[in-house]
């Protein structure tokens, strides 16, 4: 009994009490088991593939697919391969997931900034917006616009049109196509050339208003010659270019875009969606920079919109950057909800009906998460820079 | 009723640099300034003190328009405050203001910081604007951290650059919203010898603190505020060793104790 | 020298910046810029919304037994007459009080759990980690006596609550260990972990859901059989589980150092410290976050509709396409709208006013 009372002799040195080697030897059981688990996967899949008469590898691609798709940006038809649908499928993941990011994020800082308006309908009504969008399941909206609203629209018959040149119908939204004759290109020539000298404009008055303190009416200027230029050369070259008007021609619409009623609905719906997540990152953005920078500015002798340009806008897009960033990441993958109407975007056209026409399950899918996991590597990558570069800029 | 245009040398209103006129101002319901009269005359530097709710910033914050007040009129230089853009862009190019928290711009670097409104609002060209931004870094003796950012520095030298900031605009009064609250106590000096040059060099300054050395070294006058009025002005010798009111004594015994 | 010792009595401010008169010149009439778009924003609304209201509640028809109880305006029959359906799917009618029984508790638990103070929360939050979900398996499944009733007659708001209940209280745990993991000083189980997780984060949903339903039957043996909700859940929570351990992980970044220290000090080895000190901590600090992602969850459930379940918007969806309702398809997806908006936006009310009362309790 009376060894209780003292110290205990020291213990021996067990191996498995040295946390180091402890560490060790739970990384190896953890490998081996996770390896062991990957091994008996394989093993089910691939005599479960041959039971059911299954070749795995990736021949299938170039196999002819033998179905049409209603949307492409190249040229597609049944005849063409497997592995052609996935770049089709792919073309028109990324046509609407720029399309969305673009429109989302005009939408989204507009309604941001209202929310932050003095104006207490104008924020009521942008917060209105922000809790209606974001609270209902996207895939629900994707549907409403596409059943309840494009699906009940007239026929092209009875199309709604707006000044006869833009119309809409259960088959789409038709709009003008320009028709590039001979010297056309010196249209594109012009447009080229505004914009240089346009740069060389704003460097030039950059530079001087830091030399000579006296500033320059940039914009106007800007929007002159980059209106101005192209129209000139328009006149010049004998209007080389024509707007093909869509014209009912028996049952449908000929001439011009036609933009299939899939892609609208999926297009309004990731907008709405997506802008009113970016419009609470622009109003905590703007909200996260101090209310003293802006009276720091203003005591400087700032006017409202230089200290909007100068100080808050720099300071918000810090904060805003890095969730935008990952709510773009969330359209390009929410886009895959398109196969709910039917857009033939990459899940539809490739996990979708490519799936089912080969079998090859496991291929598919793999490569289906592979690029979607691409792009968020690459956006994070991205984003990684960017925050460093920040960091860096600020101490 | 109190006024303080009782003063003999204020015969000609032409040296009055700052006026105010039975000013008032509400947030909501509350009454926080209530019937303010104050002429500042031209060079005059004066200390404004009292207990936190006492309207003393809000006094300071309206000069510059960084709060709009509901009655009385304010007369900057012979310029009315009105609700005219054009008039508050005008005091303020002539109004320097200090913050408690310093609010310099984290984007921007120290000589940055300094050149963005002379370049933006006095269009000065740069090599000039950075030219006179660097006499006045040099003047608040931190030049060598031109290219730094505020991040980099410490509380003592980010205030200086704040006044140097605000000196680069060539302003005609410069108001102190107290600009040593925020600083840790061995900063405090830096920043107030800097405050003492130019007084002495007879910058006009209004300056709310507490610093009762700084008052008695550099103050013509020092007002006490309580309850969104003024309830005392007197010379600093006079104000601390022979306070009036009850509230003043009450006041000072309670900051001077420790 | 100027003494002031009549203090000036606060007046009451002028009547323009009071009342509702003052607050319209301030808010909504501040200047001419602010007045037009008061008024242009006013009269849009006006436009807008006057037809929905009259839409929607003035010439709506709301009860009866089909369509022809309708006539003009919106025809809430087609919901009424399927309400039941919309609520339990297939569920054999004269089981329903099954299900009943699991929304009751389910409401009972809410109401005991998410007041700040109610007594004995602690054997609140014990009962709802083992007997409800217990009981909820046998009531809804069967077993036990009870008769079975097989997972394809489930469907409707059941079958949503049931993926997102489910989801989220077994992605918690597998949250929690990712998140050590990926803060784990061992660089194998570091890098697993970060794997795991990115790789959910990075891909749809969508995919995983088809990975769960085409891939996963050729993961195992033939004669391992799952049922399609099985393999949907399987897959919902392993999304969820990454996106978990991000959370919780935020939540553990946030735990000072010190408290580490202090643990290490006090000579708790690293399970010990972890369960006594560090995650009491971390947790209750991202219960706002576990909501967020709760409600995230709660709105992707839908997709389930894609791989052929059931769930409220699939079973909406479906009786759009009954040939005695054609037409009423606005009908139907405001009302599911509506009932999935009202459990998101109410949830996402509790977690601002829960983050609220966390940042005041961390100051204070």
């Amino acid at each position: 009994m009376q060894e209780k009372h003292t110290m205990p002799a020291p213990a021996r040195h067990y191996f498995w009490n040295d946390p180091d080697k402890r560490a060790l030897v739970f990384q190896i059981i953890v490998t081996v088991a996770i390896l062991g688990l990957a091994f008996v996967v394989v093993e089910n899949t691939l005599s479960n593939l041959e039971k059911r008469g299954i070749t795995t590898g990736f021949d299938f691609l170039s196999q002819e697919s033998g179905f049409g798709i209603i949307q492409s940006l190249v040229e597609y038809d049944e005849t063409h391969s497997f592995g052609k649908t996935f770049i089709v499928g792919l073309l028109n993941t990324i046509l609407v997931s720029v399309l969305g990011i673009i429109l989302a994020t005009v939408v989204g800082f507009l309604v941001g900034v209202g929310r932050l308006s003095n104006n207490w309908l104008v924020a009521r009504v942008c917060g209105a917006y922000v809790e209606i969008f974001r609270n209902i399941p996207l895939l629900l909206q994707i549907l409403f616009w596409y059943f309840a609203v494009l699906r009940t629209l007239p026929s092209p018959r009875q199309s709604l049109d707006l000044y006869d040149t833009f119309f809409l119908n259960i088959r789409g939204l038709y709009i003008p196509a320009p028709i590039f004759q001979e010297g056309a290109i010196w249209i594109g020539v012009a447009l080229l050339l505004a914009i240089a000298s346009v740069w060389v404009i704003k460097r030039w008055a950059e530079q001087r208003q830091l030399a000579s303190g006296k500033t320059f009416p940039v914009f106007y200027t800007a929007a002159v010659i980059v209106i101005g230029l192209p129209l000139l050369a328009w006149f010049m070259t004998g209007q080389p270019v024509h707007w093909e008007v869509p014209a009912l021609k028996g049952f449908n619409f000929r001439g011009g875009y036609a933009v299939i009623p899939e892609l609208c609905a999926l297009l309004i719906a990731l907008t709405l969606y997506t802008a009113s997540y970016i419009a609470e990152n622009v109003r905590s953005g703007i909200e996260a920079v101090n209310k003293g920078q802006t009276e720091a500015a203003f005591a400087l002798g700032l006017p409202k919109s230089r200290t909007m340009q100068l100080v808050i806008i720099p300071q918000a897009m810090r904060v805003i950057i890095p969730p935008l960033a990952s709510q773009y990441m969330n359209l390009i993958k929410n886009s895959s909800l398109a196969t709910a109407v039917g857009y033939p975007d990459l899940v539809a056209v490739f996990a979708g009906t490519t799936l089912n026409q080969t079998g090859q399950a496991v291929e598919i899918i793999l490569i289906t998460m592979s690029v979607y996991l691409l792009m968020s590597l690459l956006v994070s990558l991205l984003m990684n820079m960017f925050n460093k570069k920040m960091a860096l800029a600020e101490r | 009723m109190m006024t303080s245009v009782n003063n003999a040398e204020m015969a000609g209103s032409d040296s009055a640099m700052i006026e105010l006129r039975k000013l008032n101002k509400w947030y909501g319901d509350f009454h926080v300034l209530r019937d303010i009269d104050l002429t500042v005359r031209k060079g005059e530097r004066i200390v404004i003190c009292g207990p936190s709710g006492s309207g003393k910033s809000t006094m300071i914050r309206c000069i510059n328009r960084l709060e709009e007040h509901q009655q009385g009129d304010i007369i900057i230089n012979g310029r009315e405050m009105t609700n005219d853009l054009k008039d508050i862009e005008q005091v303020r190019m002539e109004v320097g203001m200090v913050f408690q928290h310093f609010n310099l711009f984290p984007h921007l670097t120290v000589l940055e910081n300094c050149t963005l409104a002379p370049i933006w609002v006095r269009k000065q060209p740069r090599k000039e604007a950075e030219a006179i931004a660097m006499q006045y870094l040099e003047r608040v003796r931190i030049p060598d951290q031109a290219d730094k950012y505020p991040g980099q520095l410490s509380g003592g030298q980010q205030q200086r650059v704040a006044i140097a900031r605000s000196l680069c605009m060539n302003p005609q009064v410069m108001l102190f919203d107290e600009p040593t609250s925020a600083l840790d106590p061995e900063m405090i000096k830096e920043v107030l010898d800097v405050m003492v040059e130019l007084a002495n060099e007879g910058m006009t300054m209004l300056c709310v603190t507490h610093e009762m050395g700084f008052a008695k070294t550099v103050a013509d006058r020092v007002i006490f505020m309580d309850e969104g009025q003024i309830v005392e002005e007197n010379e600093p010798e006079s104000f601390f060793n022979n306070p009036q009111s009850e509230r003043t004594k009450l006041f000072l015994s309670q900051i001077l104790q420790h | 020298m100027i003494v002031n010792e009549n203090p000036v009595a606060a007046r009451p401010a002028p009547a323009s910046n009071r009342g509702i008169w003052g607050w319209m010149r301030q808010k909504l009439f501040s200047s001419p810029a602010n007045t037009v778009l008061t008024v242009v924003t006013g009269w849009l609304l006006y436009i807008g919304l006057t037809p929905v209201i009259s839409w929607s509640f003035i010439e709506a028809d709301w009860f009866g037994s089909d369509r022809s109880a309708c006539d003009g305006g919106a025809c809430w029959v087609f919901i009424t007459a399927r309400i039941e359906q919309f609520i339990y799917g297939f569920y054999p009618e004269d089981l329903r009080w099954r299900v009943d029984l699991v929304f009751l508790q389910t409401g009972l638990l809410l109401l005991w759990l998410m007041p700040q103070s109610m007594p004995g929360k602690k054997w609140g939050v014990i009962y709802a980690l083992s007997i409800f979900p217990i009981s909820s398996f046998f009531l809804l499944s069967g077993g036990l006596g009870l008769e079975m009733v097989d997972t394809h007659k489930w469907g409707g708001l059941m079958l949503t609550l049931v993926l997102a209940l489910v989801g989220i209280v077994a992605a918690l745990p597998f949250g929690v260990l990712l998140a050590l993991g990926r803060r784990s000083e061992m660089p194998v189980i570091r890098f697993f972990c970060t794997t795991f997780i990115e790789v959910w984060r990075g891909v749809p949903l969508i995919t995983v859901l088809f990975m769960a339903s085409v891939m996963l039957p050729l993961f195992v043996p033939e004669e391992v059989v799952f049922d399609k909700l099985v393999r949907a859940l399987i897959g919902i929570v392993m999304f969820q589980s990454a996106y978990m351990a991000e959370v919780v992980r935020g939540g553990l970044q946030a735990i000072p150092r010190g408290q580490y220290e202090a643990a290490a000090a006090m000579g708790l080895g690293y399970w010990k410290m972890m369960r006594l000190v560090i995650l009491p901590q971390a947790l209750k600090m991202v219960i706002p976050g576990i909501v967020n992602t709760f409600i995230a969850l709660f709105k992707d459930t839908s997709l389930v509709l894609i791989i052929g379940l059931f769930d409220l918007l699939a079973i909406v969806q479906a009786g759009l396409a009954d040939p005695k309702w054609l037409g009423f398809a606005i009908e139907g997806y405001v009302f599911a709208g509506f009932v999935f908006w009202f459990f998101c936006f109410s949830m996402s009310r509790y977690s601002q006013s829960l983050e609220k009362r966390l940042n005041t309790g961390h100051k204070a």
